[in-house]
Parts: structure tokens; sequence; C-alpha cells
């Protein structure tokens, strides 16, 4: 995508972290050793991602360019080149689609269709309500329980178009699914239960899959 | 040493070389676009490809370290095939508009395309668009035809030291850009035209405006600091249309700073070609040479010897002065001073020179600055002191104002004092040059050209003595000059005789109206307020400071139009080559000179560039040894009275205007605009 197109147009005047989030700087540039600071970048952005409702404004780059003693270049690198630094608003529910071969084969086209039907929304736009955003992304690493789609931190797995619809539904409404696969199975188990040490109980019950 | 096969030719190379080394040494040629002699490996266009035994696939030669025992092919179906292939990815997204691209006939691309490209594209599909950067009013940029080699990004963060340059994004949608497109502000920035392998990069100012093979490349030697950079000047007809750096090692590498590139379009403006007289209405009318030479030899006549006075400019060739020297002991006048900024330098060569030469930079372990700012009063230079600085963490203090140097420095304050403290050895800097085996001392005119420049002097030479600054094999006391001329000017002595009068006792005489004639050659920079008493004489290529305030002016040529003598601030002897011709009637300033001679009738005993040359290096020997330093021999120089507190100030206040040619350029005058705007949008 074209670099202008991902940059937010309507930029904040100003961004700090807050109280609670600048102790959490600190924890964290604590852990590299001096000079090595702008190792702490990356966590840096994600705080600062998570702090300003989902997406990084530049002047959030700059105040960590700053702290982290690093040119505001090299921190716009970085945020550019991980898909998974926001820099303009992005939903209150933040899509992630997985399109990469396994999810492919297994539907993914289902999910971008389910969307685009409800929502009228391709990768990279947010919905007219304001409340979703959709993106196309790679690999996101659960292929065994392709077909994926990522809401903002938590993975909703074994999708097809009828359960996207139920999944969004229960978005819509802020109550969203238990997180996990859709179809009931735990974690990344055989679709007909395990088959092998099935002698083997789980020491707790429930699914350990969240 | 390692020793390696390619071609099955045996050769060896340094421990840490790359395969790339090798393979030159081998007399083998590699294209390549990342890689670059003096930046760090990218290894990122695979252009490079090589094959070496054992290895599955061809490797990239400029990321691999030489081994002992390697054996490499370049000549392989493999290795043409795999360049191939490189070859057109490179051009999948890169537009056809050689045609319109300055870069044509001096590409990288164009060229490694001819041996490794296709006739046709088996890509189809549309081809990538990007917006192009704003870089400034230097670099012009059209970025869809980059391909992300990011030479342009290591020049700017370890060469230039501004970490302003960056790649954005990811993939195919990769992007050099500038932070939010602000203008680079660096004085080596134009740098990354040259290191550009495409045109994404090109020359803003010199766009469309010649191709490379209508151009008459002329070596010469730069004059718009004290570093003699050498130079290319490309010339088409009696233009010249830009300027290029040319590879010396000791001196400038591959860089040149953007005044010495740019500022070439002032030879275009406000040029003096022909002679001018005041007339009684007080305005300046044309004359022919010999209306101007009479008014002056008439002027002469009434005059005593003791009342005639001449000054030479900062970019003046040695013959020149040499030729005016000559004229003025022959009417018996020994008021010369080639200082018009009144340095207080002259006396044992050792106190004026750049001893430890530029190279030395590189060995220095500590460095003490004192009254310079040698990121604008020699930009080239100021790279090779951030490369040690980089490579090493040379500890630099500086005594001056404080300024943004590109390397970490220690500001020691801008009172003079200070030196005082450093020889007593209270000063906590002392500790590190103490330690340190080579350490260096670069004095500017910053501290040089005030009225007690001497003094300053004299307590860095104690300085450098005390601390190991000159050893058995090393000396690292450095004079940093900002006029080309300089040197070269102090060697001939074009410097006042027993009981003659300096640039200050000229400004003396004329404001008592003691002084009847002031002969500036080429001299702008001094106070033309204080000689209005005078009779100017005004000689040289621009209507600038001096021409202005004359009362007759002699039509000269600027560095690009004669062959001249210039000796760098190291005292490095070097030939410059014309490359165009001067305006109109002006002449070369030695033929001005001699033919002045002869309507006074004095045998100056020269008829020819080569006649004066002959006498000159008579004279002074050492001239006649081309690209040679003559090292100086330390003895004692500078004074030992009280310092005065005055604060040290910048000798060069604004980079890009430093002298007449700069003054006259409309592209610098677009630098400066530029900076401005800049720093007003910094300020907000």
């Amino acid at each position: 995508m074209n670099i202008d197109a991902r940059i937010a147009k309507d930029q904040p005047d100003n961004f700090i972290f807050s109280a609670e989030n600048e102790k959490e700087v600190n924890r964290i540039v604590a852990k590299y050793p001096k000079g090595r600071q702008a190792s702490a970048v990356m966590p840096l952005l994600d705080l600062a991602q998570r702090q300003h409702h989902n997406w990084i404004p530049m002047k959030a780059i700059e105040l960590i360019a700053k702290t982290l003693d690093m040119a505001e270049i090299r921190v716009l690198e970085v945020a550019t080149f991980y898909t998974m630094f926001n820099l303009k608003p992005v939903g209150t529910y933040f899509l992630q689609a997985c399109t990469t071969t396994p999810c492919w084969l297994r539907g993914s086209d289902e999910i971008m269709r389910c969307v685009k039907d409800r929502y009228g929304i391709v990768s990279g736009e947010t919905s007219n309500c304001g409340r979703f955003s959709l993106l196309e992304v790679e690999c996101l690493g659960a292929c065994v329980n392709a077909p994926i789609i990522q809401v903002n931190d938590d993975f909703y797995e074994d999708l097809d178009y009828a359960t996207t619809a139920v999944l969004l539904d229960s978005l819509e409404s802020d109550e969203p699914l238990p997180v996990g696969s859709v179809s009931g199975r735990s974690g990344s188990e055989a679709t007909g239960g395990a088959t092998s040490l099935a002698k083997l109980k789980p020491k707790q019950s429930g699914a350990p899959n969240a | 040493m390692l020793k390696l096969t390619v071609n099955d030719i045996e050769v060896e190379v340094e421990e840490g070389s790359t395969v790339l080394h090798a393979c030159e040494a081998a007399n083998v040629e590699i294209p390549r676009f990342c890689y670059h002699d003096k930046l760090s490996i990218a290894g990122n266009c695979r252009m490079c490809l090589v094959d070496m035994e054992r290895a599955p696939k061809p490797i990239a030669s400029c990321a691999m370290p030489a081994g002992e025992g390697m054996v490499i092919r370049t000549d392989t179906d493999r290795v043409k095939k795999a360049r191939e292939g490189v070859m057109e990815f490179l051009l999948i997204n890169h537009p056809l508009d050689c045609p319109i691209c300055d870069q044509g006939g001096e590409c990288d691309l164009q060229d490694q395309a001819m041996g490794y490209g296709l006739d046709c594209s088996r890509f189809d599909e549309n081809k990538r668009a990007v917006e192009n950067k704003h870089m400034g009013p230097l670099i012009s940029t059209t970025m869809t035809r980059c391909i992300h080699c990011t030479r342009c990004v290591r020049f700017a963060t370890e060469v230039a030291g501004v970490t302003e340059l960056g790649a954005i994004g990811r993939g195919e949608s990769v992007e050099i850009t500038t932070y939010l497109e602000k203008a680079l502000a660096s004085e080596l920035s134009a740098n990354i035209i040259d290191l550009c392998p495409v045109g994404a990069l090109t020359s803003k100012p010199y766009a469309f405006s010649a191709r490379p093979w209508e151009l008459n490349k002329t070596e010469s030697i730069d004059v718009m600091d004290a570093l003699g950079s050498n130079i290319r000047i490309d010339a088409r007809g009696a233009q010249v249309m830009r300027v290029l750096p040319r590879l010396n090692e000791d001196i400038n590498e591959e860089w040149i700073s953007d005044k010495t590139r740019y500022a070439v379009d002032g030879l275009r403006r406000q040029r003096l070609d022909q002679p001018y007289i005041r007339g009684r209405d007080g305005r300046l009318a044309p004359a022919t040479w010999d209306e101007a030479f009479k008014v002056i030899a008439a002027k002469l006549k009434r005059a005593k010897p003791s009342t005639m006075a001449a000054l030479a400019g900062d970019q003046i060739d040695a013959e020149a002065m040499f030729a005016l020297k000559t004229l003025f002991c022959k009417l018996g006048s020994g008021n010369l001073d080639c200082r018009q900024d009144g340095a207080k330098v002259g006396g044992p060569r050792a106190g004026y020179l750049f001893n430890s030469t530029i190279a030395g930079i590189d060995q220095a372990d500590a460095l003490l600055i004192i009254g310079s700012n040698p990121r604008v009063e020699a930009a080239v230079m100021n790279a090779r002191i951030r490369r040690n600085w980089l490579a090493t963490g040379m500890p630099v203090g500086v005594v001056g104002p404080i300024a943004d140097l590109t390397y970490d420095a220690t500001f020691l304050g801008d009172d003079p004092t200070v030196l005082v403290e450093l020889l007593s050895g209270k000063h906590k800097f002392v500790g590190k040059l103490k330690k340190a085996k080579r350490p260096m001392i670069i004095v500017g005119m910053g501290a040089l050209a005030r009225p007690d420049g001497a003094t300053l002097l004299g307590h860095a030479r104690e300085i450098a003595e005390m601390y190991g600054v000159v050893s058995k094999n090393w000396n690292g006391f450095n004079v940093l000059h900002l006029a080309a001329s300089r040197v070269a000017g102090l060697d001939i002595g074009f410097l006042p005789e027993k009981s003659g009068l300096d640039v200050d006792a000229m400004y003396k005489a004329a404001e008592a109206d003691k002084l009847d004639l002031v002969w500036l050659l080429g001299a702008d920079e001094a106070d033309m307020t204080r000689l209005k008493n005078a009779f100017i004489v005004y000689q040289g290529h621009h209507g600038d400071n001096g021409a202005h305030h004359a009362d007759v002016v002699l039509p000269g040529a600027a560095y690009t139009e004669k062959d001249g003598i210039y000796l760098n601030t190291e005292g490095r002897v070097q030939y410059a080559n014309r490359a165009a011709f001067p305006p109109g009637q002006a002449r070369e300033d030695w033929a001005i000179l001699r033919a002045f001679a002869g309507v006074l009738g004095i045998n100056i005993g020269f008829d020819s560039l080569d006649e004066l040359r002959e006498i000159l290096f008579r004279a002074v020997p050492h001239f006649a040894s081309r690209d040679i330093i003559k090292p100086a021999k330390w003895v004692k120089f500078g004074s030992r009275a009280k310092i005065k507190p005055n604060e040290i100030t910048a000798a060069v206040g604004n980079f890009y205007m430093t002298c007449p040619i700069s003054r006259a350029s409309e592209t610098m005058a677009e630098c400066v605009r530029a900076m401005d705007i800049d720093q007003a949008k910094a300020a907000e």
C-alpha cells in the first residue's frame, strides 16, 4: 500500500504517555543495556498504540524517538515495516483476516466476503459506523485451525461465512464469542475428538485454548 | 593474508576483505548497485552474485567475507543467469524513461542492463508508481526509478551524520524518504546524487540542462574552502555546467560539499566582463583596458611607494599573487597582505599548516578544536572526523561557540582563557589529551582572526608541546584555513615587508588619509568603508563588495577560467586547470598584471605563465612539486601575551555564502531560503 495512504491525514497536536504507561515505559527501557535503548522501540510503539485507540499518531513516533534517543525516521521505519502497527484510526474492532495459503484453501475468501457484505468494506477500510476495520494479513500462525480472523488481540478460528456472521453479531452487541475455535473443538485437536493419548484426562475441564 | 582462487587466478587479499574485493584483486569486474567502498555493506541488491565451490546457490560477493582457500567463479552460466534474474526483477518496477532521465548516459542500471538485461520484459502487469519526495533545493527526486539500494540512506546516516533519510514500508511498498519530507540538513547532501546508481536522485539545479557526452571535462581544484578538494569541472562551450568530485583519498575521498558543487551557477551572474572607471558623477562607467590602465598609472606616478598597498583575496591563484608582489616590489612598496580577515598567521610554516595532513585525522585519538566549526568551514574534512569518532569514540573538545558538528563534542566554553586552564593542567579535558597517543589540535580562524590571534596561537602551540601533540613521528598541530589562497600567499610571502603595512595598518592609514592607492586582488571580504579614502583598484571577477567601492575595476578570471597553483590548508601543492574562458574582455590575473607593468614601463620578468612559474619556482621551489606537501619544521611561534577574555565567535556564519561566487549563486540563495524555512518550522 502507498505509504501516504497508511498514515492518517488528521493528526492530534500532541501525544504523551499516561502516568501508568510512563512507568511501563521506564520498566521496558530498563530491560536493555545502556546505549541500547533503541531495542525498546517495538514495545513502546505497541504501548502507544494500545493507549491511543489502537493507532499510533506521528507525535507518538516523535515522542518515542526522543525517549529512546533515536532519529524520528528510524522509528517511522519500524512503525511502517510491521503491519501490526496502525498509523491511522481503526474501528473499535480491528479485524485481521489471514489470507495466506492454508487459510485461503480453507475458505478465507468467505470471511472477507462476509465482512464486505455486512459493512461494505475491503482490506484497509473502516465501516461507516466506525466500529469495524478490516485488514488482510499474512500468516497468523494458527494454520491448524484455519481459517482465522484476529479481532484486536484475540483469535477466532475454524470460521466460515455463517460463523463469521455470528461472530460479527456478537461483536456488534459487544458480547464477543468465547475466544478460540468456533467449532467447539479444544485447541487444535482433531475435529472428531482426540485420537491418541485418549486415556490421559485433562487435569482441568474446559478448553485450554484461550 | 588470505589466498583465494577467482576464475582459476590465485589472489591474496587482506584478512577482513570480502569476496568482492578478491574478485577485484583478480581484475574481475563485479556488477553492483548497493555496494559502495565508503559505505557500510547492505547486501540487498543481489547484483554481485558469484559462484562459490561447494555452495548450493550463488552468493552475494559484497557481503561474503573472503575465506582461506575459497574457490570463486564469476564466469559460469549460473552466475550469468542469476544476475540476469536479479536484473529482470529490478527492471520490473523501473520505468522505461531513460530518454527523459537526467541519469541517462551515466547510469549504473543502464550500463549494467547492457550486460545482464533482457531485450524485452516478461512483466505484463502495471508498474509500481511512487510519489516524488521533497528533499530540498538541490536534490530532485523521481522515486518511481528507485531500486532501494539504500546508498543514500547509508550515506546520510554514516558519512553526513544526519539521520534524516530512511526506507519506510516494506517489500514492494518500500519508499525512501525524509521524515515529513524536510530538506536534508547537511552540507554534504548532494553527494547522494552521485551515489544514486539510477535516476531517482538527480541534481535539481542541473536538471535537463545537458547530457554527459556533450560536456568537456576538466580536472581541477576547488577554491570554496581551504581543503583543495579535487573536482571535475564539466563545461559546455563557455559555460560551466556542473562540478563533480574526483577521487583523492588524501583530501576529499569521493565527496565534495554542496557549495563546491553548486556555487558555480554564480559564475554566470554579476560578472565583470570589461574594465570600469568611476567617473566624476560617482558611477562606474565602462572603459577600455588602455583607459583603465592610464588612470591607475597616473595615480601611481603621483603616489609615494609607501602609500600604496595591495590586498590579495581568498580565491586567488599563487601566480597572480606572485605577479602582484613582484610588481609592488618593483614599485618599491612593501605594503602587502593576503590576510584580509586580519588573521594573525604567518611566520614559521608549522604555525600555519595543517601539519598532520587531512588523512592524519584517521589516526588521531583525541581532538581539541579551538575557534573552528569544521562542519561549515571544511565540510568534507568534518566527515573524516566523524568517521574516526564513529569508529573509535575519539573524545572531541571544542573551545568556541556551541554547534552541531555531527559527532559528540565537549564544549569547553567560548571564553579563550580556557586555554590557560588547559595549559595549567587544571581543566577536565586535559586528562583525555594526556591519555591519547596521537592527540590533535585544530585551530581555526575563529581564534586566529582576532586582535589577540597570535596569543591564542602561541597558547595552542604550548598546549601542543605540553600534551604530546607534537612528537617524533606525529605532528597533530593543525591550522584550518578558510581561504583557498591563504597558504600559498603565506608561502610566497604576500605579507608586509619590514615596516610595511598589514591589513589593520592599511585601514588606519586610509582613515588618516595616508594611503593613496589600494590594489584589491579579488579581495571582497575586506572592510571597504575603512578604505574609502584611498583610490581603490579592484581586480577580480565579480561585481561584489570590492568592485562596488572601486575607482577602477579590472575584470579578472574566476578559478574555473585559469590555470593556477593552489596550496590547501595542509600546504599541498595542487594545479588547477582552465575549464572555460573568462567572459568578455576579462583576462587571467597574471596577464593583467603583466600588461599593466608594461604600461608603467616596468620589466616584471615574464611574458607567459610558464615564465612566471619558472620565476615562482626559483623563489619558492616547493611550488614545483605537484601534489606534494613540504613538511614544516617545528619551531616556536605565536606570542605569550595575556589572552583577552572576549568570547570566540564563529568564523563562518552562513555556510552557503562565503565568497563572491557563492554570493552570486541563485542555488546557494535557494539553500539559504530552504534552511530558513525548515528552521522556522522547527521553531514552531
